[in-house]
């Protein structure tokens, strides 16, 4: 097969699968239509079994790093611990919405980062929510800012966001530069995002809601010592010459045990089917990358770490990230970036890939576009109001989080 | 104003006592009153949100979304306060969605559309009534009451 056919045929896989994952149709499980797609490429000599097998194994302690955070977001909540943080920002906010937002913003930064985007999304969105209609306040502010930080507070650590762990595999970063480099840009994201919501939602913020009725209940604390001894050991181990993942799996081990949860509970907190996908997905961009993908974004993106490089290159990340969602994006454009530009342009890419998604509710403007032609689906009456938040936040996050990291690259260089 | 009259009084959990209160005031006793309030899609958000994960978790089980059900009895709640507060016989409407559409279509056939301003009263220009408030006042058919809250 010559390449330019090759290129065409990946394109054509990537494609079917990003639609399949999008349209979370039973019939058409995302994990076996990219097995099968990666299989096809395989097949067809658009990568070689020797090239997949090593796509495959460059990505597999990526994927075991990502099981044993789902398994450890998932025993926390065993544990009790977004039951328990729901009550502490009802009792905490003391009624006044503008309070409880601020509080949402704090636990929200702490989840986002500690626990990964996913448990922003699916455990605490929901309790986010609980807790301002308790507290009988106008739950948009609160449920928002849930929703945006999910994604712009994920810049912190590898753990905090998938496309970081792909990264940090990828730049050879220790885990502690990593966090060192990124913490001033998760910082002023967040400190956007504040200022913007904060403004947008003034009128909402005002008014008294009814005083809780709810006391704290203690967090579990044995799941908080969990978390905490894991963020060190994640610190603590390139010195001590531990992979991070051996870091996780302990973690994971230690809490899902406390919480007696069964094996097969486990494995589905794993996740299998979506380990898979990845996997698969991996194999599949793979074969893109190889037939003339990676020339191509090679010439798109900037080589260098100077600043004016740095913020097109996390451009070009948050409008790729909203074309093909920012799984594919981080795979495709991470491998380029550690090459033309080193750990300040990989960083950049994350960037763009993390805060661009809050551009719509549905993680990319992709996934939206797609629901809406094959499913015919009305995404939902608040969507306008939410890409007018994305579009107050998403360009100024970006710039003032490239400005910071490209600040700390001087300082730490 | 005559006997009769079909008024719709939207409430708001911010502003619901003010409003209330307007209405027992003003309205007629012989008055047909609707209370109506629109949640926010709570469950298209969070599911949506889900999306972004790309299949990065388990379908959630079948049967009610416990996301909608929560907002949905906040909402019986606060209209039944309402209820109680207004001390008159009322008929209650909750709805979910775009708060102005839903407004519009309930007061399509009412005489008088009862809302608190919202917004920020003390700051002068349009922001003084809330988005929502304004596109309501701006193209309900019927007469506008609107309240300071």
């Amino acid at each position: 097969m010559s390449d330019a056919l090759a290129l065409v045929v990946a394109l054509v896989v990537l494609a079917g699968t990003l639609a399949a994952a999008v349209s979370d149709a039973r019939w058409a499980s995302e994990a076996v239509i990219a097995v099968l797609g990666a299989g096809l490429l395989v097949a067809l000599g658009a990568l070689s079994p020797s090239q997949a097998w090593d796509a495959l194994g460059d990505l597999a302690p990526t994927a075991a790093f990502l099981a044993a955070l789902l398994v450890l977001a998932e025993a926390c909540r065993r544990a009790g611990l977004f039951d328990a943080l729901g009550t502490w920002l009802a009792a905490g906010s003391r009624g006044s919405p503008s309070r409880l937002l601020a509080l949402v913003f704090g636990v929200a930064a702490v989840v986002t980062a500690v626990l990964s985007l996913d448990a922003t999304v699916l455990l605490l969105t929901p309790v986010v929510l609980a807790t301002a209609l308790r507290l009988r306040t106008a739950p948009r502010p609160h449920v928002y800012a849930s929703a945006h930080l999910a994604n712009s507070a994920s810049l912190l650590l590898p753990v905090s966001n998938l496309t970081n762990l792909l990264a940090f595999h990828a730049s050879g970063l220790s885990f502690a530069r990593f966090a060192a480099l990124m913490a001033a840009p998760w910082a002023g994201v967040i400190a956007v995002e504040w200022a913007v919501l904060r403004r947008t939602f003034r009128a909402d913020l005002r008014s008294a809601g009814r005083g809780p009725d709810v006391e704290r209940t203690p967090l579990p604390r044995f799941a908080v010592a969990v978390l905490a001894l894991t963020l060190a050991g994640f610190c603590l181990s390139s010195l001590a010459g531990i992979a991070p993942l051996w870091v996780a799996v302990a973690g994971a081990v230690a809490l899902s045990l406390r919480v007696r949860a069964t094996p097969v509970q486990v494995a589905r907190a794993a996740s299998p089917e979506f380990v898979a996908f990845v996997l698969a997905l991996g194999v599949i961009v793979a074969a893109a990358a190889a037939n003339g993908l990676t020339d191509a974004v090679d010439a798109l993106l900037p080589s260098g770490e100077a600043l004016p490089q740095l913020l097109l290159t996390a451009a070009v990340a948050a409008v790729l990230a909203n074309l093909v969602n920012n799984l594919p994006a981080t795979l495709v454009l991470v491998p380029v970036a550690a090459v033309a530009g080193g750990e300040g342009a990989v960083l950049a890419v994350l960037v763009g890939v993390n805060v661009g998604p809050n551009l719509t509710y549905t993680g990319s403007l992709a996934t939206l576009l797609w629901r809406r032609v094959l499913l015919g689906e009305d995404e939902g009456t608040s969507l306008p109001e939410f890409v007018r938040l994305g579009v107050l936040t998403v360009p100024a996050g970006v710039v003032v989080a490239v400005v910071l990291l490209w600040a700390g690259l001087q300082v730490g260089g | 104003m005559s006997g009769g009259v079909r008024a719709v009084v939207w409430i708001l959990e911010a502003t619901w006592e003010a409003t209330v209160d307007a209405a027992a005031a003003l309205l007629p006793p012989d008055a047909e009153i609707e209370l109506l309030h629109v949640a926010f899609d709570a469950e298209t958000f969070v599911r949506a949100g889900r999306r972004g994960l790309l299949g990065r978790h388990p379908h959630p089980p079948p049967g009610p979304d416990p996301v909608s059900t929560a907002s949905e009895e906040e909402a019986d709640g606060l209209l039944a306060d309402a209820a109680e507060r207004l001390g008159r016989a009322v008929t209650r409407t909750a709805r979910r969605g775009r708060a102005e559409d839903e407004v519009l279509e309930v007061a399509r056939d009412a005489d008088l559309l009862v809302l608190a301003r919202g917004g920020e009263p003390d700051h002068l220009g349009p922001k003084s009534v809330g988005h929502a408030e304004r596109f309501v006042s701006d193209h309900a058919a019927c007469a506008v009451l609107l309240v300071r809250a």
